[in-house]
Protein backbone atom coordinates (compact mmCIF):
# COMPACT_ATOMS: atom_id res chain seq x y z
CA UNK A 1 0.00 0.00 0.00
CA UNK A 2 1.33 3.66 -1.03
CA UNK A 3 2.32 5.78 1.84
CA UNK A 4 3.33 9.46 2.06
CA UNK A 5 6.98 9.58 1.18
CA UNK A 6 7.26 13.22 2.24
CA UNK A 7 6.16 14.10 5.66
CA UNK A 8 4.41 17.37 5.71
CA UNK A 9 6.79 19.84 6.71
CA UNK A 10 5.43 23.90 7.90
CA UNK A 11 6.65 24.42 4.41
CA UNK A 12 3.51 22.75 3.05
CA UNK A 13 0.62 24.36 3.04
CA UNK A 14 -1.61 23.58 6.25
CA UNK A 15 -5.59 24.86 6.63
CA UNK A 16 -6.53 24.10 10.05
CA UNK A 17 -4.76 23.74 13.61
CA UNK A 18 -1.35 22.64 12.55
CA UNK A 19 -0.66 20.11 15.34
CA UNK A 20 -4.85 18.42 14.79
CA UNK A 21 -4.53 14.70 15.48
CA UNK A 22 -6.02 13.85 11.95
CA UNK A 23 -4.26 14.97 8.28
CA UNK A 24 -5.97 14.97 5.35
CA UNK A 25 -3.58 15.35 2.30
CA UNK A 26 -4.16 16.02 -1.58
CA UNK A 27 -2.44 16.07 -4.30
CA UNK A 28 -4.42 18.09 -6.75
CA UNK A 29 -4.84 19.60 -9.52
CA UNK A 30 -6.38 23.04 -10.40
CA UNK A 31 -8.01 21.95 -13.62
CA UNK A 32 -8.83 18.94 -13.29
CA UNK A 33 -12.57 18.32 -13.14
CA UNK A 34 -12.31 15.66 -10.37
CA UNK A 35 -10.58 17.90 -7.90
CA UNK A 36 -13.39 20.73 -8.39
CA UNK A 37 -15.83 18.36 -7.47
CA UNK A 38 -13.33 17.00 -4.30
CA UNK A 39 -12.96 20.81 -3.58
CA UNK A 40 -16.71 21.01 -2.19
CA UNK A 41 -16.21 17.44 -0.60
CA UNK A 42 -12.78 18.36 1.46
CA UNK A 43 -14.91 21.73 2.82
CA UNK A 44 -17.16 19.40 4.22
CA UNK A 45 -14.76 17.13 5.71
CA UNK A 46 -13.22 19.83 7.62
CA UNK A 47 -16.42 21.39 8.59
CA UNK A 48 -17.17 17.38 10.27
CA UNK A 49 -14.03 17.02 12.12
CA UNK A 50 -13.52 20.97 12.68
CA UNK A 51 -10.64 21.71 14.88
CA UNK A 52 -9.45 18.10 15.21
CA UNK A 53 -8.47 17.75 11.01
CA UNK A 54 -5.32 20.09 9.53
CA UNK A 55 -5.81 20.04 5.56
CA UNK A 56 -2.84 19.96 3.50
CA UNK A 57 -2.72 20.63 -0.08
CA UNK A 58 0.23 19.68 -3.02
CA UNK A 59 0.48 20.71 -6.17
CA UNK A 60 0.09 17.87 -8.74
CA UNK A 61 -0.39 19.48 -12.26
CA UNK A 62 -0.91 17.26 -15.32
CA UNK A 63 0.59 19.92 -17.46
CA UNK A 64 0.02 17.66 -20.47
CA UNK A 65 -3.69 17.60 -20.76
CA UNK A 66 -4.29 20.36 -18.31
CA UNK A 67 -2.95 23.54 -20.31
CA UNK A 68 -3.83 25.60 -17.41
CA UNK A 69 -2.68 24.11 -14.54
CA UNK A 70 0.78 24.69 -14.20
CA UNK A 71 0.41 28.77 -14.18
CA UNK A 72 -2.67 28.07 -11.94
CA UNK A 73 -0.49 26.20 -9.07
CA UNK A 74 2.15 29.01 -9.52
CA UNK A 75 -0.37 31.75 -9.11
CA UNK A 76 -1.97 30.12 -6.36
CA UNK A 77 2.20 29.92 -4.58
CA UNK A 78 2.49 33.40 -5.84
CA UNK A 79 -0.52 34.46 -3.98
CA UNK A 80 0.70 32.00 -0.98
CA UNK A 81 4.18 34.06 -0.90
CA UNK A 82 2.14 36.86 0.31
CA UNK A 83 0.24 35.08 2.88
CA UNK A 84 -2.95 34.46 0.99
CA UNK A 85 -2.41 31.00 -0.70
CA UNK A 86 -6.01 29.08 0.85
CA UNK A 87 -7.61 32.45 -0.43
CA UNK A 88 -6.68 32.15 -4.17
CA UNK A 89 -6.82 28.01 -3.80
CA UNK A 90 -10.21 28.39 -2.94
CA UNK A 91 -11.08 31.42 -6.01
CA UNK A 92 -9.37 29.01 -8.29
CA UNK A 93 -11.56 26.38 -7.60
CA UNK A 94 -14.49 28.39 -7.18
CA UNK A 95 -14.03 29.63 -10.79
CA UNK A 96 -12.70 25.99 -12.28
CA UNK A 97 -15.00 26.08 -15.26
CA UNK A 98 -13.33 29.80 -16.51
CA UNK A 99 -9.65 28.49 -15.68
CA UNK A 100 -7.22 30.57 -17.98
CA UNK A 101 -5.13 33.95 -17.47
CA UNK A 102 -7.44 36.11 -17.34
CA UNK A 103 -9.26 34.81 -14.48
CA UNK A 104 -5.85 33.95 -12.54
CA UNK A 105 -4.68 37.85 -13.07
CA UNK A 106 -8.91 39.12 -12.32
CA UNK A 107 -8.03 37.17 -8.79
CA UNK A 108 -5.12 38.75 -7.88
CA UNK A 109 -6.40 41.91 -7.83
CA UNK A 110 -9.31 40.59 -6.52
CA UNK A 111 -6.99 40.12 -3.42
CA UNK A 112 -5.37 42.72 -3.33
CA UNK A 113 -2.32 41.01 -4.92
CA UNK A 114 -0.13 43.03 -7.78
CA UNK A 115 -0.28 41.79 -11.28
CA UNK A 116 2.58 43.01 -12.40
CA UNK A 117 4.12 40.58 -9.81
CA UNK A 118 2.62 37.82 -10.84
CA UNK A 119 3.55 38.33 -14.60
CA UNK A 120 7.48 38.34 -13.55
CA UNK A 121 7.21 35.54 -11.45
CA UNK A 122 5.54 33.67 -14.28
CA UNK A 123 8.01 34.22 -16.65
CA UNK A 124 10.79 34.18 -14.31
CA UNK A 125 9.06 30.66 -13.16
CA UNK A 126 9.84 31.49 -9.55
CA UNK A 127 7.63 29.31 -8.10
CA UNK A 128 8.22 26.58 -10.63
CA UNK A 129 11.01 24.15 -8.31
CA UNK A 130 8.39 24.56 -5.41
CA UNK A 131 5.35 23.08 -7.95
CA UNK A 132 7.60 20.28 -9.15
CA UNK A 133 8.81 19.36 -5.77
CA UNK A 134 5.24 19.33 -4.72
CA UNK A 135 4.47 17.05 -7.97
CA UNK A 136 7.63 14.82 -7.44
CA UNK A 137 6.55 14.02 -3.99
CA UNK A 138 3.78 13.12 -4.82
CA UNK A 139 5.17 10.75 -7.54
CA UNK A 140 7.53 8.81 -5.04
CA UNK A 141 4.34 8.61 -2.65
CA UNK A 142 2.44 6.21 -5.39
CA UNK A 143 0.01 9.39 -6.56
CA UNK A 144 -1.70 8.11 -9.45
CA UNK A 145 -4.15 10.60 -10.79
CA UNK A 146 -6.25 13.32 -9.36
CA UNK A 147 -7.26 14.02 -7.20
CA UNK A 148 -5.27 11.73 -4.43
CA UNK A 149 -5.50 11.59 -0.66
CA UNK A 150 -3.66 10.47 1.77
CA UNK A 151 -5.28 9.75 5.55
CA UNK A 152 -1.91 9.94 7.62
CA UNK A 153 0.57 8.37 6.30
CA UNK A 154 -1.47 6.05 3.71
CA UNK A 155 -2.48 6.76 0.41
CA UNK A 156 -7.01 6.46 0.65
CA UNK A 157 -8.06 4.73 -2.65
CA UNK A 158 -11.46 4.04 -3.95
CA UNK A 159 -14.00 6.83 -3.81
CA UNK A 160 -13.82 10.05 -2.09
CA UNK A 161 -17.29 11.18 -1.07
CA UNK A 162 -17.91 12.43 1.97
CA UNK A 163 -18.73 9.27 3.84
CA UNK A 164 -15.60 7.54 2.48
CA UNK A 165 -13.34 9.94 3.76
CA UNK A 166 -15.07 10.47 7.13
CA UNK A 167 -14.81 6.98 7.52
CA UNK A 168 -11.86 6.72 6.43
CA UNK A 169 -10.31 9.82 8.43
CA UNK A 170 -12.42 8.12 11.99
CA UNK A 171 -10.98 5.03 11.28
CA UNK A 172 -7.17 6.45 11.25
CA UNK A 173 -8.50 8.11 14.35
CA UNK A 174 -9.57 4.77 16.39
CA UNK A 175 -5.23 3.83 15.49
CA UNK A 176 -3.72 6.60 17.21
CA UNK B 1 13.93 0.34 -21.20
CA UNK B 2 10.14 0.39 -19.26
CA UNK B 3 7.55 -1.46 -20.85
CA UNK B 4 4.31 -0.34 -19.39
CA UNK B 5 1.34 -2.57 -20.58
CA UNK B 6 -1.61 -1.51 -19.81
CA UNK B 7 -5.38 -2.69 -20.97
CA UNK B 8 -6.33 -0.06 -23.33
CA UNK B 9 -6.39 3.27 -25.04
CA UNK B 10 -8.86 5.81 -23.71
CA UNK B 11 -9.61 4.77 -20.41
CA UNK B 12 -12.26 7.76 -18.91
CA UNK B 13 -10.44 9.31 -15.92
CA UNK B 14 -8.25 11.96 -16.24
CA UNK B 15 -4.82 11.85 -15.03
CA UNK B 16 -4.84 7.76 -16.24
CA UNK B 17 -2.06 5.72 -16.33
CA UNK B 18 -0.35 6.76 -19.38
CA UNK B 19 -0.54 10.50 -18.23
CA UNK B 20 0.88 10.21 -15.23
CA UNK B 21 4.39 8.46 -17.11
CA UNK B 22 3.83 11.60 -19.95
CA UNK B 23 4.35 14.23 -16.52
CA UNK B 24 7.04 11.80 -15.13
CA UNK B 25 8.95 11.20 -18.44
CA UNK B 26 11.80 14.08 -17.49
CA UNK B 27 12.47 11.84 -14.22
CA UNK B 28 12.90 8.37 -16.17
CA UNK B 29 15.06 9.68 -18.29
CA UNK B 30 17.27 11.61 -15.97
CA UNK B 31 17.90 7.82 -15.49
CA UNK B 32 18.43 7.23 -18.77
CA UNK B 33 15.42 5.22 -19.29
CA UNK B 34 13.39 4.86 -21.92
CA UNK B 35 9.54 4.45 -22.01
CA UNK B 36 7.40 2.04 -24.06
CA UNK B 37 3.30 1.99 -23.55
CA UNK B 38 1.82 -1.46 -25.12
CA UNK B 39 -1.96 -2.61 -25.31
CA UNK B 40 -3.56 -4.50 -27.87
CA UNK B 41 -5.07 -1.21 -29.64
CA UNK B 42 -4.13 -0.80 -33.24
CA UNK B 43 -1.49 1.90 -34.62
CA UNK B 44 -4.35 4.01 -35.97
CA UNK B 45 -6.07 3.96 -32.49
CA UNK B 46 -2.88 4.86 -30.72
CA UNK B 47 -1.93 7.70 -32.87
CA UNK B 48 -5.20 9.24 -31.98
CA UNK B 49 -5.19 8.53 -28.03
CA UNK B 50 -1.19 9.50 -28.12
CA UNK B 51 -2.44 12.52 -30.15
CA UNK B 52 -5.32 13.81 -27.79
CA UNK B 53 -3.29 13.26 -24.67
CA UNK B 54 -0.04 14.50 -26.22
CA UNK B 55 2.17 11.53 -24.95
CA UNK B 56 5.45 12.53 -25.62
CA UNK B 57 6.82 8.55 -25.62
CA UNK B 58 6.12 5.68 -28.15
CA UNK B 59 3.03 3.44 -28.16
CA UNK B 60 3.07 -0.47 -29.15
CA UNK B 61 0.30 -2.06 -30.80
CA UNK B 62 0.38 -5.31 -29.61
CA UNK B 63 -2.30 -6.10 -32.17
CA UNK B 64 -1.47 -8.71 -34.45
CA UNK B 65 -1.03 -11.96 -33.65
CA UNK B 66 -2.65 -10.04 -31.11
CA UNK B 67 -1.56 -9.99 -27.55
CA UNK B 68 1.76 -12.29 -28.54
CA UNK B 69 3.99 -9.58 -26.21
CA UNK B 70 1.37 -9.50 -23.94
CA UNK B 71 1.42 -13.52 -23.72
CA UNK B 72 5.50 -13.24 -24.15
CA UNK B 73 5.52 -11.83 -20.59
CA UNK B 74 3.20 -13.54 -19.41
CA UNK B 75 1.10 -10.56 -19.37
CA UNK B 76 -2.35 -11.26 -20.91
CA UNK B 77 -5.57 -11.89 -19.67
CA UNK B 78 -6.97 -14.22 -21.94
CA UNK B 79 -10.80 -14.40 -20.86
CA UNK B 80 -10.83 -10.47 -21.40
CA UNK B 81 -8.31 -10.18 -24.86
CA UNK B 82 -6.50 -7.28 -23.12
CA UNK B 83 -3.35 -7.14 -21.38
CA UNK B 84 -2.92 -6.49 -17.55
CA UNK B 85 -1.24 -3.68 -16.16
CA UNK B 86 2.02 -5.18 -16.26
CA UNK B 87 5.55 -3.06 -15.79
CA UNK B 88 8.77 -3.98 -16.83
CA UNK B 89 11.85 -2.73 -16.14
CA UNK B 90 14.74 -3.62 -18.52
CA UNK B 91 18.56 -3.48 -17.50
CA UNK B 92 21.09 -2.92 -20.32
CA UNK B 93 21.86 -5.96 -21.17
CA UNK B 94 18.08 -7.19 -21.67
CA UNK B 95 17.58 -8.40 -18.69
CA UNK B 96 13.81 -7.77 -16.66
CA UNK B 97 15.38 -6.02 -13.66
CA UNK B 98 11.70 -5.30 -11.77
CA UNK B 99 8.38 -6.26 -12.81
CA UNK B 100 5.26 -5.53 -11.24
CA UNK B 101 1.45 -6.33 -11.86
CA UNK B 102 -1.29 -4.05 -10.48
CA UNK B 103 -4.65 -4.98 -10.11
CA UNK B 104 -6.27 -4.45 -13.29
CA UNK B 105 -8.64 -1.29 -12.00
CA UNK B 106 -5.68 0.04 -10.04
CA UNK B 107 -3.50 2.88 -11.39
CA UNK B 108 0.37 1.19 -10.30
CA UNK B 109 1.68 5.04 -10.03
CA UNK B 110 5.15 5.72 -11.19
CA UNK B 111 6.75 5.31 -7.57
CA UNK B 112 7.90 1.39 -8.40
CA UNK B 113 9.50 2.61 -11.48
CA UNK B 114 11.84 5.21 -9.86
CA UNK B 115 12.58 3.10 -7.33
CA UNK B 116 13.82 0.06 -9.67
CA UNK B 117 15.63 2.85 -11.67
CA UNK B 118 17.33 3.99 -8.33
CA UNK B 119 18.61 0.79 -7.93
CA UNK B 120 19.42 -0.48 -11.22
CA UNK B 121 21.84 2.79 -11.56
CA UNK B 122 24.46 2.60 -8.85
CA UNK B 123 24.81 -0.98 -10.23
CA UNK B 124 24.73 -0.30 -13.75
CA UNK B 125 27.86 1.98 -12.62
CA UNK B 126 29.85 -0.57 -11.33
CA UNK B 127 29.43 -3.08 -13.59
CA UNK B 128 31.23 -0.70 -16.23
CA UNK B 129 34.28 -0.25 -13.86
Amino acid sequence: MATLKVPVTPEDHIQGDPDAELTLLEYGDYECPHCGRAYGIVKQVQKHFGRRLRFVFRNFPLTQIHPHAQTAAETAEFAGAHGLFWEMHDLIFENQDRLGLPLLFALTEELGLDPQGLRDALTAGEFEPRVRRDFLSGVRSGVNGTPTFFVGEQRHDGPWELENLVTALEARRALV
Amino acid sequence: MILAFYPADWSPVCGDQMALYNEVLPEFQKHGAKLLGISVDGVWCHAAFAKDRRLRFPLLADFHPKGAVAQSYGAYRENDGYSERALFVIDKNGVIAWSYCSPVAVNPGADGILEALDELAPRAETSHR
